[in-house]
């Protein structure tokens, strides 16, 4: 049988990786497979399935043939091994730690981090007793010395939220890896068409599917994809006999597939969190456009940014796709068609905190909500809003000042976006 | 199980094979060919514990409707089957030899593979020896290596993708099984 070999591209994958035509109807687009179960083909399969002898569907909080095509296409889109979709991506967050930390561990994760994750971290994680050490990540000096024997996972975002500083992700992946623990890396700013963390080195990458990938700002998701390379062989939580599976050892039965499977069968399983099939497939709906979305994006963005940097009422922008910016080099270097789409301002003002009020009312195009990642362009005041449960000082760690404004750049008219950020700061 | 229509896929993760290696020991032509081909599985170095790999690979062959013989010096049944201390001791033709062992034992594996006329020599994930692969190959046999038999057939049959994994299989055309 003479095989055609072909390594297809990002935009092809982003159409077709995962979906196979429906074998019965032929149906070209993904059909929603709105159900909770599915009927057994009998008790014998039954049973292999629920001791995940059989690769198959049992329940959709475990799994769902129209979820499946999401988690396969952006597991293929992130270079992976497979990918587990959540209800969120705190959620994602929530199943990855829960699958590899025990009480008593700790990680090391980047201070600069969305809100929502700090808290997680900070609070939640203490109730389950699991510490998190929290560094300036942009000197690798700074994670060397929070790691301890306790030490689990290295953890950052590609971007970071808000302040847009790049990670330097193949210099923390071979941190990670001389101490023998996975890096985890928030890839949501940069969606695997601006940058695939898991080919830097990165062992895990996570995604709020609700922002880019999505798109559209109708659904909430989360994904967690695998790069299937990390030896999780000593790894206790994936490696040792699980007694909720007939001691089954994860790692050394399903191997580059373990972590997921554990993540999926055990985790998904028993916090709830999964995704709901129609929600995935309004996720597919946006992966399809990803890559011209995202090019539209990035060149609105760096339109913004520059349009903003000269403007006599803006005290600083925090873009990396400027010269001037302290993240420019890790940027060309991890980002090279763009670094996102979000990032911040300070409007130069006696009183920051009024002045940002003032020009926040006096938007039309950009819209005032807690969300990023919209094809509408979208704007916030941080310090009020997504990290306002932060102590002033967690604040300052994370890089957020009182007059900052965030915007997550859409793609509407170019000029249009100018003309609009130019009137509410004439209003200031 | 038909032959299935042709795809244009390289099946390229989860392996230590070089490029070179992964052509010669991992087509997948190859491999859909001899999972439509085969019907008798011997099983070397199938464990007899139920939380082991090669117990979760040989429950699954067997579900799938392949006869499945098991090569255990240790056991005397094993999945209902009955166990055979060696391939030499089989008193029946067999299709494939799908083999859980170490890598320095796939010689001798290769060899008793060969004298019994085996189709296919099947060297499960990270069991790797090229020699052995080579052998068997000069020999006439189909041989994959660093591959699971069970990975392959859920990738090919389209289960793989029910439990969200990467298959790499990418086709516009009507789904069907690719064996």
């Amino acid at each position: 049988m003479a095989e055609q070999k072909r390594k297809f591209g990002f935009e092809t994958k982003m159409l077709h990786a995962g979906h196979i035509p429906d074998p019965v109807t032929g149906a070209r687009a993904v059909p929603i497979y709105q159900t909770t179960s599915y009927v057994f083909e009998d008790t014998d399969k039954a049973a292999q399935l629920f001791e995940l002898k059989q690769y198959g569907n049992i329940y959709t909080r475990i799994n769902n043939p129209t979820t499946a095509v999401f988690e396969e296409r952006i597991a293929s889109l992130e270079n992976g091994t497979g990918g587990v979709a959540t209800a969120s991506g705190m959620a994602a967050q929530f199943t990855t730690m829960m699958t590899l930390l025990e009480p008593g561990d700790e990680i090391v994760s980047s201070s600069h981090l969305y809100g929502g994750t700090m808290t997680q971290f900070t609070h939640t994680f203490k109730k389950l007793g699991i510490k998190t050490h929290f560094v300036d990540p942009t000197n690798i000096d700074n994670w060397a010395q929070a790691i301890t024997p306790k030490t689990k996972a290295l953890y950052g975002e590609t971007i970071g939220n808000p302040r847009g500083s790049i990670l330097d992700i193949a210099a923390l992946a071979d941190l990670a890896h001389s101490h023998d623990i996975p890096l985890i890396v928030d890839s949501t700013f940069a969606t695997p068409y601006l940058c695939r963390p898991l080919d830097w080195g990165a062992d895990i990458v996570l995604h709020s599917a609700t922002k880019f990938l999505g798109g559209h700002g109708s659904s909430i998701a989360g994904v967690i994809v695998d790069s299937g390379k990390f030896d999780f062989s000593k790894f206790k939580t994936i490696a040792d006999p699980d007694p909720a599976y007939h001691d089954l050892r994860f790692y050394e039965t399903f191997g580059h597939y373990g972590f997921l499977m554990k993540a999926r069968a055990v985790t998904v399983r028993d916090t709830g969190a999964a995704l709901s099939p129609f929600n995935a497939f309004m996720l597919i709906q946006g992966l399809e456009t990803l890559s011209v979305r995202m090019e539209r994006h990035v060149k609105n963005a760096q339109a913004v940014a520059e349009f903003l940097s000269s403007h006599p009422k803006v005290d600083w922008v925090a873009y990396a796709g400027l010269p001037d910016n302290p993240y420019h080099a890790l940027a060309q270097k991890y980002t090279p068609k763009g670094p996102g789409a979000v990032f911040t301002f300070s409007i130069k003002s006696e009183n920051a905190r009024l002045a940002g009020k003032n020009f926040i009312e006096g938007l039309h195009v950009f819209s005032h909500l807690a969300n990023v990642g919209d094809v509408r362009s979208l704007v916030i005041h941080p310090a009020s809003t997504t990290h306002q449960q932060l102590s002033d000082a967690e604040l300052e760690a994370g890089g957020v000042t009182a007059g900052m404004i965030r915007l997550s750049i859409g793609i509407e008219t170019t000029e249009d976006l100018l003309w609009d950020l130019d009137q509410a700061l004439q209003l200031t | 199980m038909g032959s299935g229509s042709s795809l244009a896929v390289d099946v390229s993760m989860n392996t230590v094979l070089t490029e070179e290696e992964r052509a010669k020991f991992q087509d997948s032509g190859v491999i859909r060919k001899v999972l439509s081909t085969s019907k008798t599985i011997a099983i070397v170095g199938l464990s007899p514990k139920s939380e082991r790999p090669s117990y979760f690979v040989g429950t699954y062959l067997k579900s799938e409707g392949y006869r499945i013989i098991p090569v255990n010096p240790m056991a005397t049944e094993i999945l209902g089957e009955k166990c055979y201390p060696d391939l030499l001791s089989i008193p029946e033709p067999v299709d494939m030899v799908d083999v859980f062992r170490k890598p320095e034992d796939c010689i001798e594996v290769a060899k008793q593979a060969i004298q019994i006329g085996a189709k296919t020599l099947w060297l499960q994930l990270r069991v790797v020896n090229i020699e052995a692969g080579e052998l068997a190959t000069a020999a006439g046999l189909n041989v994959v290596m660093d591959r699971c038999v069970k990975i392959e057939h859920g990738r090919y049959s389209g289960s793989l993708h029910w439990v969200g994994m990467n298959t790499e299989i990418i086709s516009a055309r009507r789904g069907q099984r690719y064996f």
